[in-house]
């Protein structure tokens, strides 16, 4: 589904991938783990196009994306719940997840908006009200409704967990695990390993713009130095 | 009684062109944030346009055509050329920016065409229309009908379509625009354009009543910044009634007080407005959890 190549990018002169090698296969959930600042959302802006890439390669579904911008990502089938969520503050919760499925104005849209307010409840109870005035846990909420809205067939997720309740995270990675089912694949990039470690298949490792293991996820939560470094165990 | 009634037409004809500014100023603002000071500039070009083009043999509705679509085509390379390649510049540069173009419109407006007041028949006669012991004349009602109309079509364009939304979403959040694949790029040019061609109507819809030369872009941009500001930025809503408070005002000031207290009113406005209530009549109130 998705094959990243010797992957380089750079803020201004200060490089921060030094060459990522990553695979995503189709129906998985893949996890990216590791500490703040070993550039787990910049290789997801470079996936998403919203960072540049120096170079190397980017593959998406037996395509080169590497230069295809941003917004003609998501009709191929690659959407991105950004960090820190970015939902649309002054727009309705409904306005929101609508234009998620910006790219489509079939009878489908409706019926996925439902299936969203299936998936979470209280967006349904909050959706004519305004998306910046709804708590953490609900924009996080909306903002993997609206990526799921564009009908991917890959989700990159960026901490989702971040700033959240215990409750919440534990209810935000069941969303995720049952992400599965709909055949979308998923990338996860955590800092909270262990949340992420357990519901994944396979797990990479980053450490300062590396990726320093990666292996079948149940190895990794079972690694003595992943439980050091990582899990706090 | 009879001058009241005056005084209150030529407010509304007045408020009516200063609603169409600011008209043109929300959508900017709603896709970008800036708020664009060479809004004026394009009012000048649709009328300074059409006067060219109809003393140049063309009918005046083809000419009003031409002049509308012509200073769309330079609301798009204002973005094009000044705007988008200061993108990331903090939104004060932009203003700034704008404010330039302004000047450099106005220069190249008076090399184009000259420095003379000019004007073209009135649409529907010079006759004017006795109305409950006033008079206003037939190319007033153009006005107002113009300003409602374009007032209509932006409140259902922002409210009920989807590509309005995008705009809405592209200035509330560029980067997550381009996620759900808004081609943010191509907003923005949709809004400059659409911006100066309300500007250019404005312009082509008033200059029968109040004639058209290369500077009147400045005074008209002040005022129309006034009623959008009173009425809330950024809202359509406040920008029609912002702007018809702003013109009843000044009617009222040049009737009852003085002509000459006419231009202040705006500015009274401005800082009333700033001190006691920034987020104007209709303008939203910032609730943003963070």
């Amino acid at each position: 589904m998705l094959t990243v190549e010797k992957l380089h990018s750079a803020y201004g002169r200060i490089e921060v991938l030094h060459g990522i090698d990553l695979q995503v296969k189709s129906g998985e959930i893949v996890t990216v783990v590791g500490a703040n600042g070993a550039g787990k959302t910049t290789l997801l802006k470079c996936l998403s196009g919203t960072q540049p890439v120096t170079s190397g390669q980017i593959d998406f579904r037996g395509e080169v994306i590497t230069a295809v911008p941003a917004f003609k990502r998501l009709e191929r089938g690659l959407a991105q719940s950004p960090e820190g969520r970015q939902i649309f503050t002054n727009l309705s919760v409904e306005e929101n997840l609508r234009l998620g499925a910006f790219l489509f104005s079939d009878d489908r849209v409706d019926a996925d908006m439902q299936d969203a307010f299936t998936m979470f409840p209280i967006l349904k109870e909050k959706r004519n009200l305004m998306a910046g005035g709804l708590s953490g846990g609900q924009q996080q909420m909306l903002a993997i409704a609206r990526a799921l809205m564009g009908r991917p067939h890959c989700l990159l997720l960026d901490e989702p967990s971040m700033g959240l309740a215990p409750l919440l995270v534990a209810q935000i990675f069941e969303v995720v695990e049952s992400l599965k089912a709909r055949d979308v694949t998923v990338l996860l990039v955590e800092q909270n390993a262990f949340g992420a470690l357990k519901i994944a298949d396979r797990g990479y490792v980053m450490e300062t713009g590396q990726v320093t293991m990666s292996g079948p996820a149940s190895e990794l939560i079972a690694d003595p130095r992943i439980r050091e470094a990582y899990l706090g165990i | 009684m009879d001058a009241l009634m005056q005084f209150l037409l030529s407010g509304m004809t007045v408020g009516a062109v200063y609603a169409l500014v600011a008209l043109g100023f929300t959508i900017i603002y709603n896709a970008s944030d800036v708020v664009n000071f060479a809004q004026g500039e394009f009012v000048m070009l649709g009328g300074m346009t059409t006067v060219f083009a109809h003393a140049a043999g063309l009918p005046l509705p083809l000419a009003a055509v031409i002049a509308i679509a012509l200073t769309a085509l330079v609301g798009v390379a204002l973005n094009k050329l000044a705007i988008e390649p200061a993108r990331g510049a903090p939104v004060v540069s932009l203003i700034i920016i704008t404010i330039g173009a302004s000047i450099f419109i106005r220069g190249a407006a008076q090399l184009v065409f000259d420095k003379q007041l000019h004007r073209f028949p009135s649409f529907s006669g010079d006759e004017p229309i006795r109305l409950l012991g006033a008079a206003i004349l037939p190319q007033s009602l153009w006005v107002v009908g113009g300003a409602f109309a374009v007032f209509f079509g932006l409140w259902a364009f922002f409210t009920k379509t989807l590509t309005g939304k995008a705009v809405l979403a592209t200035a509330n959040n560029r980067l997550a625009a381009q996620l759900v694949g808004i081609n943010t790029g191509w907003v923005m040019t949709l809004s400059f354009s659409l911006s100066a061609a309300i500007g250019a109507l404005a312009g082509v819809l008033v200059t029968p009543i109040t004639l058209v030369a290369y500077d009147v872009g400045v005074g008209l941009a002040l005022k129309g910044f006034a009623a959008a500001m009173l009425g809330g930025m950024g809202n359509p809503k406040g920008a029609l009634v912002g702007g018809i408070l702003l013109g009843l005002l000044e009617a009222m000031t040049a009737g009852y007080l003085s002509s000459q207290y006419k231009d202040a009113v705006a500015f009274i406005v401005i800082l009333a407005v700033l001190f006691a209530m920034p987020q104007g009549l209709f303008g939203a109130k910032h609730t943003e959890r963070v």
